[in-house]
């Protein structure tokens, strides 16, 4: 009797389990004919770095959501997405990225790691799976030489560039490059890879125009620098580069406050230039400059659209509001617009109205040319750099703004300032010759490229 | 000689704020053996939650789960006296759990004044200290303190997820009122700089320590705590009331933590990162010891002078940013000297 009873009792949860299964099914089978291009979302909404992570993904989700909304996609082929947090960390990066690589109609359309850590354990494994991998602003910065690594684009501008674009910025502000001679400068590194990467370009620029560098590592995670700015008190430099990342930023800026340093002369990283790195700080962050390759604010139209096609339909991503405009979250737009863009141009070629694979979407990133007129158009103007890459170039910009901390939010200091292009290429070029030769790896003829 | 001074005082300083962090160390380690792996996520949820009932007030599902297990508590404590036929005393402390249930449910998305927040943020920690006692502690009494030190690590994953699930993942700043500047007179006199958020810093250290020094050795209390600590069974066989024990050292544990959260968070920003100063307070245990309230302050003061003298004098010749394993060399070779930290108890097994 009991027996039968229980029979009863299950039946309509095993009705209820065929008919999720037969849904299920038929959902697989409409999977493989929707026209979908899928976005893999390997990023951070919990841990440590979360404000940043979730910032750039909520902004990334939210453009190519309102492209969904306003326009039905690309061509009719929306964009679909799945999260999977990697806490910023190396082991679970990859894990998420061989979860999700296979995913949607054509698998993985690109990657963003958000994490030089997670670009370099997935930058050999990518190119096997035909996956572009896509690190804007951080990763190898040699992989700017698209002849060695063709499906690496460390796009906008790279740590080489950033640290030349400083320099010129500081010259910009004495009144010429000839006025740097026998300034002091410090920089204040992070004590890691991250850290260590503007370096090389430093003493050179140092050596060329002859001021005095100083670099004075802070030991992870930065949250004690008492010792440091007492180093820096003595040396009584004109300016302080901040090259730091998560609590050291604010810790820097108090640290500056309590031995009398003026935060006008200190000079940010864009990874030490967000909202994150300046309200921690309270007061002692005003007047703190940072460099920028996305700007701040919610006066463009591309950040109206979104408030009006996604927020306005109650499917916004981020729960907290305000930070729809901030720096994180613009430069999440900036990688949604270089990403819808990409796959535009791959359907231009391969087939309008198609998803596109990985493959097809490389060739796409590869031949970006967001120039001023389609920033126009996509209501983007000044909100980032105009954007060209080649098959040589996977850079396509190095150019930065710099920004001022009012108190409140970011004021733009200057228009897009260019580093030393020369300098930084040959560089890159170097570096990117060494890896070639410790792989083995032939350079492209990009002449034969179409 | 004066940028010495400056760097002496400096570390000094920086020192008491380690002290703080490792005072909760030794509270729970006196009053249990147990290593408390989740100091560091205590001082983040409290520092946390304080800026968070200031900005916004607290978030409907976490008040409203508490206030429904807080009224399941209130009805339990009238069922239970009932049979026990303690009626009186039982009633008042099922008023007392609806009242805070009450109470929780007013805070909903109401933002409270610092002073409010600090309170409230009070009575939440040594909620979350009981319910630490209560979950997660007593079903392990007399498991060896390897077990209890596993469940620590577990706590402080569960804390950490707690604290940004309830509050987000924002970085945010606190002002508790104190500069962080420069003091004038200090400087115009000696030409030394010492901040003002630091020495008060140290003064609030020191008054906590003093006061935790007096009930540890003076009070009926603390002499049964380290009964408790000496050997659980023995202590619950000679009639201490262990459960009631743990129960205040985790609740005093949570102060602590709050204190140390809003002084860590007013000076570099109220974000995760505040777990990892815990990791300034391991060396300041190594040496002091990690059961002597004196040793953690000596202990702070000897590792806070010393690595920031490190790092300015001896870190340029190796690359700098030596000063946060620098600090673990010198607990170490003070080991090498006295095994058992510098305020350290002597064990002495019999065999």
């Amino acid at each position: 009797m009991k027996a039968s009873i229980l029979g009863r009792s299950l039946r309509p949860v095993a009705a209820t389990l065929a008919a999720a299964a037969i849904g299920l099914g038929a959902s697989g089978a409409a999977h493989a004919q929707a026209k979908e291009q899928f976005i893999p979302l390997t990023g951070y909404w919990v841990g440590p770095y979360a404000a940043g992570g979730s910032g750039f993904f909520g902004g990334m989700v939210d453009y190519l959501t309102m492209l969904n909304e306003r326009d039905g996609g690309v061509n009719g082929v929306k964009f679909t997405f799945e999260k999977c947090e990697t806490e910023y960390n190396n082991a679970r990066g990859v894990e998420c990225y061989e979860r999700l690589k296979k995913k949607g109609p054509t698998g993985a359309t690109l990657v963003h790691p958000l994490s030089t850590g997670i670009t370099y354990s997935i930058l050999e494994k990518a190119p096997q799976d035909k996956v572009p991998i896509i690190s804007m602003g951080y990763g190898r910065t040699d992989a700017a030489d698209g002849r060695v690594f063709p499906w690496v684009f460390p796009l906008i501008t790279t740590y080489w560039s950033q640290a030349s674009a400083m320099i010129n910025y500081i010259a910009k502000k004495e009144g010429g490059h000839d006025k740097l001679k026998g300034k002091k400068i410090v920089l204040l590194y992070h004590d890691s890879a991250y850290g260590k990467e503007p370096h090389a370009v430093l003493q050179d620029e140092a050596k060329r125009h002859g001021f005095d560098l100083t670099l004075i590592a802070v030991a992870h995670p930065g949250n004690e620098q008492g010792a440091q700015w007492q180093q820096i008190r003595q040396i009584r430099p004109d300016y302080v580069i901040l090259w730091g990342w998560g609590v050291m930023n604010p810790t820097a800026l108090k640290a500056a406050q309590k031995t009398g340093f003026p935060r006008e002369k200190m000079i940010g990283v864009w990874w030490a230039g967000a909202e994150e790195d300046t309200i921690p700080a309270g007061d002692a962050a005003k007047g703190y400059v940072a460099a920028g390759f996305n700007v701040a604010g919610t006066n463009y139209p591309v950040i109206r659209e979104i408030q009006k096609y996604v927020y306005g339909k109650g499917k916004g991503e981020m729960d907290d509001k305000s930070r729809v405009g901030s720096i994180y979250y613009n430069r999440g737009v900036v990688a949604g617009i270089i990403t819808a863009e990409a796959v535009r141009l791959a359907q231009e070629r391969f087939g309008k109205g198609q998803p596109m694979t990985g493959e097809q979407v490389r060739w796409g990133i590869e031949r970006l040319n967001i120039d001023n007129a389609r920033l126009k158009q996509l209501g983007a103007e000044g909100f980032m750099p105009p954007l060209k890459v080649t098959c040589q170039d996977h850079e396509g910009s190095g150019l930065v703004k710099f920004q001022e901390w009012d108190g409140k939010q970011w004021k733009v200091l200057t228009d897009w300032i260019e580093p030393d292009r020369k300098l930084v290429r040959d560089k890159i070029e170097a570096s990117a010759a060494a890896y070639a030769k410790e792989k083995g790896i032939a350079l492209r003829d990009c002449s034969k490229e179409n | 000689m004066q940028f010495f001074l400056e760097v002496l005082i400096g570390g000094l300083l920086s020192g008491v704020m380690y002290s703080l962090v490792a005072l909760g160390f030794v509270l729970i380690f006196k009053a249990s053996g147990v290593f408390n792996f989740a100091q560091g996520a205590l001082v983040f949820l409290a520092a946390l939650t304080t800026v968070g009932l200031m900005e916004r007030g607290a978030p409907g599902w976490i008040a409203g789960l508490i206030a429904a297990i807080l009224l399941g508590m209130a009805v339990l404590a009238v069922r239970k006296g009932r049979g026990a036929a303690l009626g009186g005393r039982d009633w008042r402390k099922a008023g007392m759990f609806a009242a805070i249930a009450v109470g929780t449910i007013l805070l909903i998305h109401k933002p409270l004044p610092f002073w409010g927040a600090v309170a409230v943020t009070l009575v939440f920690m040594v909620g979350v200290g009981v319910a630490t006692e209560r979950v997660v502690l007593r079903p392990l009494v007399n498991q060896p303190p390897i077990s209890l030190f596993m469940a620590t690590i577990g706590l402080t994953f569960f804390l950490e997820g707690l604290a940004q699930a309830m509050w987000g993942a924002n970085v945010r700043g606190l002002d508790i009122g104190i500069p962080d500047e420069p003091i004038q007179w200090v400087m115009d006199r000696w030409g030394v700089l010492v901040s003002s958020f630091d020495l008060a810093g140290a003064g609030i250290a020191a008054v906590l320590v003093a006061s935790l020094a007096v009930f540890f050795n003076k009070t009926r209390i603390g002499r049964a705590l380290r009964a408790v600590a000496d050997d659980h069974q023995a202590a619950l066989a000679v009639g201490i009331p262990l459960k009631q024990i743990w129960a205040i050292v985790w609740a005093a544990a949570g102060f602590v933590a709050l204190v140390a959260g809003l002084l860590w968070g007013a000076r570099n920003g109220v974000q995760f990162a505040l777990t990892f100063v815990a990791l300034k307070a391991l060396p300041v245990l190594i040496l002091g010891g990690f059961e002597s309230i004196a040793g953690a302050i000596v202990g702070g003061l000897i590792i806070g002078a010393s690595e920031k003298l490190a790092e300015v004098y001896i870190g340029p010749m190796v690359g700098g940013g030596i000063e946060s394993w620098f600090a673990y060399v010198v607990a170490l070779l003070f080991l090498l000297v006295r095994p058992e930290g510098l305020f350290g108890e002597k064990h002495i097994d019999r065999v």
